[in-house]
C-alpha cells in the first residue's frame, strides 16, 4: 500500500480501480512507405474525421461549458486546416517515405517546440494546443478512442491535469472521483465535481505505472491510499458506507421544516441558474430560490434576450415554484462573464471593472427590459429582485427611479404587473460598512460571500497561487457578516446568505447564532444545511 | 497593394481565439494578406504562423493586402482589428 496526500476540493470517499486519464503520449513508430500517395490520403480521411471529433466536441462543450469554453475547439479545427502544418506533413510523407503517424508527430513535436520557445507564457501554452491536435491526428491515425472510458465499471480518474476539453469528453456516469497532480480549487475539475457529488483531490504526486490499481480516495483528509491493505480498505468501505447511509437519512429531512431547536425558523432557499434548475430546487425541497442567477438569459447567444423571453422564463420559475418565494438577480454580466454584443471594452482588471449593476445604470435599455419582464412575470408567483455589486446609497436610489418610470410606463400601458420585494446584494466591503444606511432603503440583503472575500482579503479567485491563503473563514469576512446582520435588523431588513459559504455546514451554527434569516445553497446542498440547522440551538 | 499599420491594444495580444477568427477574416479575403512585426512577415491566412508571431499589446504590426479585393478586404481587417484587438 502507498499513501499518496494532496488537497482536496470536494469531499467524500471513492474505492475503485484507477483509470489514467492518457493524453495520447502513444509512442509513435518510424516505418518506410512506399505507395506515399496512398499514405497522403491516409492523412487528410484522418484530418477530416480528427475535425469532425472536434465539432462534436465543440457542440458537446457548447451545452456542458459555454461558449467561451467551447471556443478553442474550433481554434484547434483552423489548426488542423492550417498549411504550414499540412504541407510539413506531407512533405515529410513524400520526401522522407514515412508513415503518416511519424510525420504528425515530428511535425507537432516541430511547431509546438516554437510556441515554448517563445518569452509570452501564454504563447508557451499553445504548444499544448498543437500537441493535442497532433496527438489527436495519431489517435486517430492509430485507430483508438481517445478520452472514452473503457468496460462499463466506473473508475477513478487519474490526470496530470484536467482541461474542460478532457472533462467534457467523459462518461459522467462511469467517474467514482477526480485525482489531479496539478490544477487548482476552482478549476473546471473542482467545480465538476461539485456539482456530481464526488470526491476530488489535487496536487496528488502520484506514482507512474498505476493505471488499474485499486485506489481509494480520502476527500475529506486529502489522501489517495493505492493498493490499500486489508484494514484501510476496511475502514474507508465503512466510512462510504456511513455517507451512504446518512445520505439516505437525509432524504428522510423531505419535507421537515428548517427550525432550530430553539424554534427558529430559517428561510432555506437554493440557487439557480437556469429554468430546468428548478427540478432540483423540489427534487431537495428547498423553500424557495434564493438566488437566480439571470445571467444564464444573457450568455452564449448573438444578441440580447427580448423581453418576452425573459418574461417567459421568469413566469415558468415562478409559477413552477408555485407561490414560492423566487429571488431574481439582475443582470451580473461583466468580469468572468462576458457576451460578446454587449460590446464591452476589454479591462485590466474586470472583477473590479465595468459590471453589474455598473453596466446597468449606464445602459437603462438593457436594464429597463429585464426589470419590466421581472415585474410582469411577479403576477404568476411570489417574485423578489435583488440588485449586484452595490457600493453606495446612490446607486439604490438611482435603481429605484429607474424601477418607478418602468411601472409607470406599465400603467400607462396598462399592461399588468405584480409587487415585488426590493433587496441588494451585499459584496463589497463598501456595502458592509454601509449597511446601516443601505437597510434604509431596502427590505432585504442576500450576502454574495464569493465576492465579497475575493474583494475583502484582495485575492484573485481565479488564481490558483493564492489558493492557500483564500480562506473564507477568515475573521475579516465573519465579522463583515456579523455586522451586516446587526445593521439590518435595526431597519427591520432581513439578511441572507447567497454565496458558497452558505453551504458550508461548519459555519451553519455560527451563521443562526449571528441571526441570519436565510441560506440559499445550492440544490444538492439543501438536505445537508436542513440537517444542520434542526440540530441547531 | 494596400497597407496599414495597427498597434495591438489587447491586454493578452494575439491569443488563440482572437488569431482563430482574424484569420477566419484573412481567409474570407480573395487577395493576399500579410501580417508583419519587426520585419517578420507571416500568410495571414495561416493560424500557427500568425499566432508564432507572438504578438503582445503595444507592438506594432503591419498589414498588407495585394489582389483583387484588396481594398475592401484591408478596411475590412483594419475594422475588425479596432474591434477586437
Amino acid at each position: 500500500m502507498e499513501a499518496v496526500r494532496g488537497k482536496s476540493v470536494y469531499g467524500g470517499i471513492a474505492i475503485g480501480r484507477v483509470w489514467v486519464f492518457d493524453k495520447g503520449d502513444s509512442t509513435v513508430k518510424r516505418i518506410h512507405i512506399e505507395d506515399t500517395s496512398a499514405e497522403i490520403k491516409r492523412f487528410e480521411n484522418a484530418k477530416e474525421n480528427a475535425k469532425e471529433q472536434l465539432g462534436a466536441l465543440y457542440e458537446k462543450a457548447l451545452k456542458e461549458v459555454g461558449e467561451v469554453n467551447a471556443q478553442i475547439f474550433e481554434v484547434h479545427q483552423m489548426m488542423l486546416d492550417d498549411l504550414d502544418y499540412v504541407e510539413s506533413i506531407i512533405h515529410m510523407i513524400e520526401n522522407q517515405n514515412v508513415n503518416a503517424e511519424y510525420a504528425v508527430a515530428v511535425t507537432g513535436d516541430n511547431f509546438s517546440e516554437m510556441f515554448a520557445a517563445m518569452e509570452d507564457d501564454y504563447m508557451k501554452a499553445r504548444a499544448a494546443d498543437v500537441k493535442d491536435i497532433s496527438n489527436r491526428l495519431v489517435s486517430v491515425l492509430q485507430g483508438d478512442e481517445q478520452g472514452g472510458i473503457s468496460g462499463d465499471e466506473p473508475v477513478i480518474i487519474v490526470a496530470d491535469d484536467l482541461a474542460p476539453s478532457e472533462t467534457v469528453q467523459l462518461d459522467k456516469n462511469k467517474v467514482l472521483a477526480f485525482v489531479t497532480k496539478h490544477g487548482s480549487t476552482n478549476s473546471h475539475t473542482a467545480i465538476l465535481a461539485r456539482t456530481m457529488n464526488i470526491p476530488a483531490l489535487i496536487g496528488v504526486d502520484y506514482p507512474e505505472d498505476i493505471d488499474g490499481k485499486q485506489m481509494v480516495v480520502d476527500g475529506y483528509n486529502g489522501s489517495v491510499y493505492i493498493e490499500p491493505d486489508d484494514a484501510t480498505l476496511k475502514k474507508f468501505e465503512d466510512i462510504r458506507n456511513e455517507d451512504r447511509n446518512k445520505q439516505k437519512l437525509l432524504q428522510e429531512l423531505k419535507g421537515k421544516d428548517d427550525i432550530t431547536k430553539s424554534g427558529r425558523k430559517i428561510k432555506l432557499y437554493a440557487n439557480i441558474g437556469t429554468v430546468t434548475d428548478v427540478a432540483s430546487v423540489l427534487q431537495n425541497d428547498a423553500a424557495g430560490i434564493g438566488l437566480f442567477r439571470s445571467e444564464f438569459l444573457y450568455l452564449g447567444r448573438e444578441d440580447y434576450p427580448s423581453e418576452e423571453e425573459q418574461f417567459q422564463a421568469y413566469k415558468t420559475v415562478a409559477e413552477n415554484m408555485a407561490g414560492k418565494k423566487v429571488i431574481i438577480r439582475t443582470l451580473d454580466i461583466g468580469a468572468d462573464k462576458k457576451a460578446d454584443y454587449f460590446n464591452l471594452e476589454k479591462e485590466e482588471n474586470p472583477a473590479m471593472g465595468y459590471r453589474a449593476i455598473r453596466i446597468c445604470l449606464t445602459r437603462h435599455d438593457i436594464f429597463k427590459t429585464q426589470l419590466r419582464a421581472i415585474y410582469r412575470a411577479a403576477r404568476y408567483g411570489n417574485i423578489s429582485i435583488m440588485y449586484p455589486m452595490i457600493i453606495s446609497v446612490d446607486e439604490v436610489r438611482q435603481i429605484k427611479k429607474i424601477v418607478k418610470e418602468v411601472k409607470a410606463e406599465l400603467d400607462s400601458k396598462q399592461i399588468p404587473y405584480g409587487e415585488v420585494e426590493q433587496g441588494i446584494m451585499i459584496e463589497t466591503p463598501a456595502a458592509v460598512m454601509i449597511s446601516d444606511l443601505l437597510a434604509k432603503e431596502v427590505e432585504f440583503f442576500s450576502i454574495g460571500t464569493n465576492d465579497l472575500t475575493q474583494y475583502t482579503l484582495a485575492i484573485d479567485r481565479q488564481n490558483p497561487q493564492l489558493d492557500n491563503i483564500y480562506d473564507s473563514h477568515h475573521d475579516a469576512i465573519l465579522r463583515m457578516i456579523q455586522m451586516t446582520v446587526d445593521n439590518a435588523h435595526k431597519e427591520n431588513c432581513w439578511v441572507g446568505i447567497c454565496g458558497e459559504l452558505g453551504a458550508d455546514t461548519t459555519l451553519t451554527d455560527t451563521f443562526v447564532k449571528m441571526g441570519i434569516d436565510e441560506l440559499s445553497v445550492t440544490p444538492s446542498a439543501v438536505l445537508k444545511v436542513r440537517e444542520k440547522i434542526r440540530a441547531c440551538d | 497593394m494596400k497597407e496599414f499599420k495597427y498597434v495591438m491594444t489587447d491586454p493578452q495580444g494575439m491569443h488563440a481565439r482572437p488569431a482563430g477568427l482574424f484569420v477566419k477574416e484573412a481567409a474570407a479575403c480573395k487577395c493576399n494578406v500579410t501580417i508583419s512585426k519587426d520585419g517578420k512577415e507571416v500568410d495571414a491566412k495561416r493560424i500557427l504562423g500568425v499566432m508564432g508571431l507572438g504578438i503582445k499589446q503595444g507592438q506594432e504590426i503591419v498589414i498588407k493586402t495585394d489582389g483583387e479585393d484588396e481594398e475592401q478586404a484591408s478596411e475590412k481587417l483594419n475594422t475588425f482589428l479596432k474591434e477586437n484587438l
